[in-house]
């Protein structure tokens, strides 16, 4: 799968632009603030509906503007898939699919699988757990649309159960009969979602393992180590034993909403030890993973989007990055960098296609290799 | 609107766009049309919506709206007194009827159990439905609640309350999506869920 054109409104800095792009490497270069990530951020919109950097949507309208077209000709399992996304300040994101819109945008979620990697990313690393929540049911959303409607419906279910912790006489016998409902409801869906997300770490740790020594060459060791309370007890045992507290606290203290993801470099945790480089390599061997794991599912290569991938990287680790790449393993590839001449040299060491599209103020130039 | 000529016109405007899917544009034609009718007209205008108002009832036995006190359905002699189907307000009343396939009584509960809009059980009418039940004659309950989170709170508090009392409980078979709110399916699809109930599972 490979997007062949794609074409730009009043997206962030871009007033119009249209881009035809190589099926394997397509590289964009230029000044800082030229526009290169914003062109990744349009097409992970196409994927995911929505901004990777900001999730206030009218904030992607071009200053002074009132909307943006975002649209992306894509081949797809050999047929044409025009994908459109349109927002008008004030009104509701539409999305279709050859001029057909989504009801739900979640309908679109996979079908065109694509994983990023950016220099935000170690909020992976750094940020609270919520932050590896996210990680996780992004991933397993993306291939998994009942992992999708069971998480959204646990999250409604969680909200009603804490306001009913906050709001609701806990005199009153009704009060103790809907929290058995909401703990019945949220031990049906979490159980679930928990059993998915401890099948998908166990399935990515390997291959993150393999992508981790792969780029680094060396002997270091690193693990994923999934924590949930589920572990441990029967999810709703454990509400019933927290009911009380629950009370006290105003809301829900257990459940699949404290899951964690313990991201490990030599048994000790990475955030503590890892240097900027490694803690880059780590997670750039944590979305190659997510890629290979995400093919492996859908059936088709997603697209991958590299921002600013070389920074901080010596020169031996970029090599092994490109060559990996480039690889029949990879499907198309688009790379931001600021430094033309790193990348060019870069990629004269492989033999596949790459386009490379320097950016300046009002003009893109497209050079084929 | 600021410099509007009238004190009496804007507050006409703003009471219109007040109602849902009105804005002040619409408001404004709204009341210009309003202004060219006769008196007459207008005053029918204005007397009907406070006769509905001032005189609509609920039905004392199912919530539903009614002039009298007990609405043309519970009164109807044609209807199935052993089935009542529970809806959560009037509008699923109306979508239920429209596809013609449903004979029994109505139980509106008038809204679902939903404590981010302030709604706990109390608020909704379960022991009216209780009443009904012990008061005998009824054999089926359809639970046709909007599929939504708080659709199924509801129908387990209900079952939970029903649970020994001798009465089946059945919901309907879902031709509508997880998600879907009872008053956008289509009729056909609404019509055919109706008639193909399966037996509720407390799962
Ligand atoms: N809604 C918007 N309207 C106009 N300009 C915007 C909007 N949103 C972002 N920008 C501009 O886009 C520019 C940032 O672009 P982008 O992040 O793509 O740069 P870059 O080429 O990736 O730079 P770097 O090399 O520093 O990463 C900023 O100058 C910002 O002002
Ligand atoms: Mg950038
Ligand atoms: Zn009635």
């Amino acid at each position: 799968m490979y997007l062949k054109k794609l074409s730009l409104i009043n997206f962030k800095n871009f007033e119009h632009v249209e881009l035809e792009f190589s099926e394997k490497i397509n590289c964009f270069t230029g000044l800082n603030g030229i526009g290169k990530t914003n062109l990744l951020d349009a097409i992970y919109y196409l994927s995911f509906c929505k901004s990777y950097f900001n999730q206030i949507d009218s904030q992607n309208i071009k200053h002074d503007t009132d909307f943006f077209v975002i649209q992306g000709e894509f081949v797809r399992q050999e047929r044409l898939e025009m994908i459109y996304c349109g927002l008008k300040s004030g009104k509701k994101k539409i999305f279709k699919r050859n001029d057909k819109e989504y009801e739900k945008l979640s309908e679109h979620i996979g079908l065109i699988p694509a994983v990023i990697i950016s220099p935000d990313d170690n909020t992976l690393i750094i940020g609270g757990s919520e932050e590896r929540r996210k990680y996780i049911d992004s991933v397993i959303s993306q291939f998994d649309a009942d992992y999708l409607h069971r998480l959204i419906k646990y999250n409604r279910i969680l909200m009603q159960r804490n306001k009913m912790l906050k709001d609701f006489s806990a005199q009153k016998t009704v009060f103790k009969e809907t929290l058995d409902i909401y703990d019945e409801q949220l031990a049906a869906e979490g159980s679930v979602i928990f059993s998915k997300r401890l099948d998908f770490i166990d399935k990515l740790l390997p291959i993150f393992q393999k992508y981790y020594s792969l780029i680094s060459k060396g002997q270091e060791t690193v693990d994923l180590i999934f924590k949930s309370q589920l572990l441990e007890a029967n999810f709703i045992e454990m509400l019933q034993a927290a009911r009380n507290k629950d009370m006290m606290l105003e809301y829900t203290s257990v459940g699949i909403h404290k899951d964690d993801l313990s991201l490990e470099l030599q048994n000790r945790a990475i955030k503590k030890i890892g240097s900027q480089g490694q803690q880059k390599t780590y997670l750039a061997a944590l979305k190659f993973a997510q890629y290979e794991f995400l093919k492996s599912v859908s059936g088709l290569k997603p697209i991958l989007l590299l921002d600013d991938i070389f920074d901080k990287f010596d020169s031996e680790r970029v090599g092994q990055i490109i060559e990996l790449t480039a690889d029949a393993d990879f499907g198309q590839i688009f790379i931001t960098d600021t430094n033309e001449n790193r990348i060019k040299n870069a990629l004269s060491q492989i033999s596949v296609k790459s386009n490379v599209y320097s950016i300046e103020k009002n003009t893109i130039e497209l050079e084929q290799k | 609107m600021t410099n509007s000529p009238s004190k009496l016109l804007d507050n006409a405007v703003y009471e219109f766009s007040k109602l849902p899917g009105i804005g002040k544009r619409t408001a404004l034609r709204l009341v210009l049309h309003l202004l060219r009718k006769s008196e007459e007209e207008v005053n029918v205008f204005g007397q009907s919506m406070i006769d509905l108002r001032k005189n609509i009832k609920r039905c004392k036995i199912c919530n539903n709206i009614s002039d009298t006190d007990t609405c043309n359905i519970c009164s109807s002699p044609s209807r199935d007194t052993t089935t009542v189907c529970v809806v959560e307000n009037i509008k699923e009343v109306i979508a239920v009827e429209n596809t013609a396939q449903f004979h029994g009584l109505y139980h509106v509960l008038g809204g679902l159990i939903s404590p981010m809009d302030g709604i706990g059980p109390s608020d909704l009418d379960f022991d009216g439905l209780l009443h009904r039940i012990r008061a005998g004659g009824v054999r089926e309950i359809i639970l046709a609640l909007s599929a939504t989170p708080e659709g199924d709170t509801t129908n387990f508090y209900i079952y939970r309350k029903l649970g020994n009392l001798p009465v089946e409980i059945t919901t309907l078979a879902r031709g509508v999506a997880v998600g879907d709110e009872l008053e956008y399916a289509d009729e056909v699809t609404l019509g055919r869920s109706i008639m193909n109930r399966i037996k509720f599972e407390a799962t």
